[in-house]
């Protein structure tokens, strides 16, 4: 009869192997537990890696390594002080192992050896292999499929391809170290200005290590003739990901970025904390693509990347248009809440998400979407899908402003439960502070119906394909928003992450 | 009783009437047709006040008053009534308590003391019995759950209620089966009197073998192209609208 | 000096005071709701359930407190002679938190129920309000000195509903402790009705706890009507335990207020229970409504429905915020939350937070919630036929909230709120005037 504290069943609930065992489709879940994290291999790359722990000497050194001016290493410096002031926010629905800061090491290059620098255009043939494995076209692949790519592994940005065909249209697609190089004013003018050091603790740390990250910067009236991507990927072991992205789309320009993550079995937990920035000018339009594959863990919720990501587009131009759409289905911990802030009028914003937790792992993400000006509008659309002993939350915030005369936002946000271990959570905020404002927020949870699946096996399809099927048909609003090339990996993701959970 | 001099009207910065000339006397009925888009429901829109129209030139005067100085239910107490295209849906309101609202404001328009409870039931008795409408759906919100038949005879039922001497019929027959468009039909010519003026806004020629006009207006490309009797209609049932595209175009 | 300092100070210098003009069961609860006050303090606005609710401001001032128990001058029964139309009721006044009336067959005050059947406050006071983690609920359960005891037993029935009056009565601004008691076993069957008024125009500030056991297959309809004025600060706890295949409805009516934190938690501990929260808020002027719900299905195959609608006007403020918690294993719950608001002026403010937690999956939850203005296309429609603009908005408005009150299952009571939202809206019911259930 005693009143129970809600939060205190998020408890890790005991691992039930006779269930699942005694289930008829055992021989499937078996050779779906054995089936490795597709993605787990490490490259035997020789990598220049600093001692583990983090302190001012630490960021003085990679800002050194780098060779940056002295402005980054003062905001490097800022944001540090700053960082060791704030503790880690626990307001997520999330269980956080302790993170031990002064294990991770900060910097690892693994295009450099530690007996002498190279050439960077050398790249050594096990990474070129690495991102072979990865699937990912450089060079000559890429031609055929029109993306330019930006690998980061590990710190650094490896190598940025298509680069001459941008110059003609006087696009800059190059790594960020590079930019602080060749562009410091742009750089230093929007580095910063959506996602502040001080807005979290993770964007803190961030800010005073991040090591590498892409920048782009689209000129006036210049529609990006090519999807522009981003491959991360940790190699290192007991090394962190700092990424930090950064996207300026002048006036009438348009560009289509596409972001790719993976990482290697570890048994010890990697931290990835990454920044995206992004600045959307009058009439100009960016669409942001994430197929997140980190490595989730392994069955029994051991190692795995723990993905605290800072994401945030800032509308200021009049008619800009923003559209964040995330697949997430890596990562043991997932913390990211890709926003918008609507500063021009008639800015339009939209958020797309699936995100899928099996065994152990844990999400928390969601969006916000703060109007402040005119005929603002904003779209979220979140699918979460629960299997094994997950935790899926969506936590979202719409704030309309009181300036933000018209404004309307339409939220809804579906949860699909697979089992009966794992939990489903939305926690949706909505502040409005105008009266001529329209917001409208709708959420279900449900599971899939055996009469459904019933359906599908009279109609000879299997159990785990009719579960594919399925939750690819439930996803499909958001996996329809994605490029093409990224949409059929996604769809094969979905149901890769998924399989053996029904049966 | 309604005088349109040289009306141009836009929506949302667009321009849409262009120069629009109508008058309809006492007890004429007048039908409009034309292509989707030709702007038929502007005309009527802008004619009972809708605010996302605006007037940018021109003139209406409804029995010698100056219409476009007036607000929408200003309007109405005019005596000008529309049949919506789509009727629209209030839930929550009570169709007796919509009512009751309308034709107390109507009463206090005229200067009249508003109806008693009782005498107001009563009325609604009658003119429900008139239209031959449902009780059930008197007692219900405003068109809500209401098919398409039961909302366009839910609009003669106001119009039985309310005793307009303009009637704008838009698209009435739209979405009615032959039979609920007979309905609907003889429920308006039942309500008619000798004073009663129309204008019919539609498609097809069927309504009007049941509301006979007595001009046939076209209305094409925010003007008034063609304007002749009843056999207008007919032939346009027969040949459409590309045959008066040409003749302009010629 | 921080603001719930001097309740600390007002418990230590007065303990026995208290105790004296108590009972047993009420002083045997004292001390640890003291320790859970002193440790935890008011929650601040980081604190989630309160995000939208500065309670320490709102504890700031210096209010008296009636510990001695001093009798105040009002008969009730000559105020009010409380009749809703066509419904026959039996009346409960409690003056500030003094109960005030003789004992009906259902219903009498703590004091009575010490001496006639201590064993059920006993058995049921306490056990349901969180005092360890809410220090409303703390605070209350350390300073009430007497309470509302409302107990049907196994399978009896009440006739008429039991209206409760709660009356503000004072000439310097005073602070309440009310505490209510409410226990159904097995199959009983109760209406409650429970309105607020204040009859002068000084500050009050009232917490409330009232505790609800609805045993297996009980039922229990209540409605809380708030309806108070601008100086007026409540801060309610309801809880809220449903057994087996029990059918519980509360409805919560703010109609005026000045600050009102209403906490309800239902816990629906016994399978094919049913629960329905219902809550209307119409604020204007500087009102502020806060209303935070959570509904616990701690076991399999219950039904919760929750509806709140809000139209907030001037720089009122209102917010929302409900959670669903569905536990594992509590398969086959059907769930759905709905809030609606109306923001009608540029000042005001509209908070709103459905959260769903859920951890089984066989099961149907939905929520949905809005923020909105009334609807164009309804305004022109209406004014076609003729209804003009401010009485058109005034109908939709009163639809908009109508939907509430259709939900109450009393029909007299029903048809009263109906003419009760109608008058607010037209500005009839500007400040209480006794109590407007009667008039």
């Amino acid at each position: 009869m005693s009143y129970q504290d809600p939060n205190s069943i998020s408890q890790p609930l005991t691992n039930n192997a006779d269930a699942s065992t005694a289930k008829p489709s055992n021989d499937f879940v078996r050779r779906v537990a054995e089936e490795k994290y597709k993605f787990g291999f490490t490259t035997d790359v020789q990598t220049e890696i600093i001692d583990k722990g983090l302190n001012e000497d630490v960021v003085r050194l990679i800002s050194a390594k780098k060779g940056e001016p002295d402005w980054l290493l003062e905001f490097r410096l800022q944001a540090f002080r700053y960082w060791q002031t704030q503790s880690q926010p626990s307001w997520g629905h999330l269980r956080m192992p302790d993170i031990d800061y002064q294990a991770i090491s900060y910097y690892a290059d693994p295009t450099r050896r530690k007996d002498g620098p190279k050439s960077t255009d050398e790249i050594d043939p096990e990474l070129m292999k690495t991102f072979d494995k990865l699937g990912i076209p450089l060079e000559e692949r890429l031609a055929l499929s029109g993306t330019a790519v930006d690998a980061v592994m590990d710190s650094v940005s490896v190598k940025t391809t298509f680069k001459e065909r941008l110059a003609e249209k006087n696009i800059i697609f190059c790594s960020i170290s590079e930019a602080v190089k060749e562009y410091p004013d742009l750089v230093r003018q929007y580095l910063g200005s959506v996602v502040p050091y001080r807005d979290n603790y993770f964007a803190a740390l961030n800010s005073a290590v991040f090591s590498d990250g892409s920048f782009v910067y689209i000129p006036k009236n210049t529609r990006c003739p090519m999807e522009l991507s981003t491959y991360f990927r940790i190699n290192a072991r007991n090394t962190g990901q700092f990424e930090r992205t950064l996207i300026v789309c002048d006036a009438g320009s348009y560009v289509s970025y596409l972001e790719g993550c993976t990482a290697p079995m570890r048994d010890e937990n990697q931290l990835h904390a990454a920044i995206v920035e992004i600045v959307v000018m009058d009439d100009a339009e960016v669409k942001y693509s994430t197929v997140q594959n980190w490595y989730p863990g392994d069955a029994e919720g051991r190692g795995g990347v723990l993905n605290l990501v800072t994401k945030r587009g800032h509308l200021r131009g009049a008619n800009s248009k923003l559209s964040w759409t995330q697949v997430e289905t890596g990562s043991a911990i997932t913390w990211k809440y890709p926003s918008c802030v609507l500063s021009g009028d008639n800015s339009q914003a939209e958020f797309y998400s699936v995100a899928v937790t099996n065994n152990y792992q844990q999400a928390d993400t969601g969006t916000k979407m703060i109007h402040l000006g005119r005929n603002t509008r904003s779209t979220i659309i979140s699918k979460g899908i629960s299997a094994g002993h997950s935790e899926n939350s969506y936590r979202g915030l719409v704030r309309i402003g009181h300036h933000a005369d018209g404004a309307r936002n339409y939220s809804s946000c579906d949860s699909l439960l697979l089992g009966d271990r794992c939990g489903a959570h939305t926690f949706p905020y909505m502040d409005v502070h105008n009266n001529t404002a329209t917001v409208e927020h709708e959420a279900t949870t449900s599971k899939i119906s055996e009469d459904q699946l019933l359906y599908c096996n009279q109609r000879g399809i299997s159990t785990e394909e009719a579960v594919g099927l399925i939750v690819n048909g439930y996803a499909k609003d958001v996996i329809n928003k994605l490029p093409m090339e990224f949409a059929v990996e996604a769809q094969k993701l979905l149901s890769v992450s998924l399989e053996g959970t029904v049966g | 009783m309604l005088e349109i001099k040289n009306l141009h009207a836009t929506v949302a910065g667009k321009e849409i009437l262009k120069g629009v000339n109508l008058t309809i006397r006492d007890g004429e009925i007048h039908a409009l047709m034309g292509t989707n888009g030709a702007g038929k429901s502007t005309l009527s829109n802008v004619i009972v006040g809708h605010p996302a129209y605006e007037v940018t030139e021109g003139s209406i005067t409804f029995n010698g008053q100056d219409l476009l100085a007036m607000k929408t239910e200003e309007r109405a107490h005019a005596g000008i009534f529309m049949s919506f295209q789509q009727p629209i849906e209030i839930p929550g309101v009570s169709m007796t308590n919509f009512m009751r609202a309308a034709v107390n404001a109507r009463y206090q328009a005229l200067g009249r003391e508003p109806l008693k409870s009782t005498d107001f039931l009563k009325l609604m008795r009658e003119k429900r019995a008139l239209v031959g409408i449902d009780n059930k759906l008197v007692n219900r919100s405003v068109n809500e759950g209401f098919s398409g038949g039961e909302k366009k005879r839910n609009e003669i039922f106001q119009m039985a209620m309310l005793e307009p001497t303009f009637c704008i019929l838009d698209e009435t027959d739209s979405g009615l089966d032959v039979d609920a468009l007979r309905i609907v039909a003889e429920g308006f010519n039942k309500l008619r009197t000798a004073e009663t003026s129309a204008l019919v806004i539609t498609h097809y020629q069927r309504l009007l073998d049941y509301i006979r006009p007595d001009v046939v207006h076209v209305l094409l490309g925010g003007r008034i192209v063609k304007t002749e009797g009843p056999e207008l209609a007919q032939k346009i049932e027969e040949q459409g609208f590309d045959w008066i595209k040409e003749e302009q175009d010629a | 000096m921080r603001s719930e300092q001097q309740y600390i100070d007002l418990y230590e210098t007065q303990r026995d005071l208290i105790c004296r003009h108590s009972v047993p069961v009420l002083n045997d609860a004292r001390a640890a709701a003291f320790a859970a006050f002193s440790r935890q303090g008011f929650p601040t606005q980081k604190v989630e359930r309160y995000k939208y609710t500065d309670v320490a401001a709102a504890f700031a001032p210096d209010y008296g407190v009636n510990l001695a128990r001093v009798n105040i001058p009002v008969n009730p029964r000559e105020i009010f002679t409380c009749d809703v139309p066509n419904l026959s009721t039996q009346t409960a006044y409690i003056v500030n938190d003094s109960p005030a009336f003789e004992p009906t067959p259902f219903a009498c005050s703590f004091a009575q129920a010490a001496k006639d059947c201590p064993h059920i406050l006993e058995q049921y006071y306490n056990r349901l309000a969180a005092t360890s983690d809410d220090a409303i609920a703390a605070l209350n359960t350390m300073l009430a000195q007497d309470g509302l005891l409302v107990y049907v037993p196994r399978q009896q029935r009440m006739e008429r509903p039991l209206q409760i009056v709660n009356i503000l009565r004072s000439g310097v601004p005073t602070m309440v402790n009310r505490r209510v008691l409410i226990v159904l076993e097995e199959g009983a069957d109760a209406t409650l009705l429970c309105c607020d008024h204040a009859m002068d125009n000084v500050d009050f500030l009232t917490t409330q706890v009232v505790e609800i056991f609805c045993g297996a297959n009980a039922r229990l309809d209540m409605y809380e009507l708030e309806e108070t004025h601008t100086l007026c600060r409540r801060f309610s706890n309801v809880y809220i335990h449903a057994d087996r295949n029990a059918n519980v409805s509360h409805n919560s009516i703010t109609l005026y207020n000045g600050q009102t934190r209403n906490t309800t938690d239902v816990h629906l501990q016994g399978e094919y229970a049913e629960v329905t929260l219902n809550g209307c808020v119409v604020a204007d002027k500087n009102q502020r409504v806060d209303n935070n719900t959570l509904i616990d299905h701690a076991v399999g195959h219950c039904t919760s429905h929750e509806l709140y609608k809000y139209v907030v006007d001037d720089t009122a403020v209102g917010a929302f915020a409900g959670k669903i918690l569905v536990r594992p294993d509590a398969q086959k719950t059907a769930s759905t939350e709905t809030n609606a608001n109306l923001c009608a002026s540029p000042d005001a403010r509209v908070y709103t937070q459905p959260m769903l937690e859920i951890y089984a999956d066989d099961v149907k939850c939905s929520h949905g919630s809005t923020v909105g203005v009334l609807d164009e296309a309804s305004l022109f429609y209406m004014r076609q036929r003729g209804i003009d603009e401010a009485e058109a908005r005034m109908l939709l408005k009163f639809a908009f909230i109508g939907q509430v009150i259709d939900e109450i299952r009393l029909q007299p009571l029903r048809d009263r709120l109906h003419h009760l939202v109608e008058k607010r809206f037209r500005g009839e019911l500007n400040k209480c005037t006794g109590c407007a259930l009667c008039k």
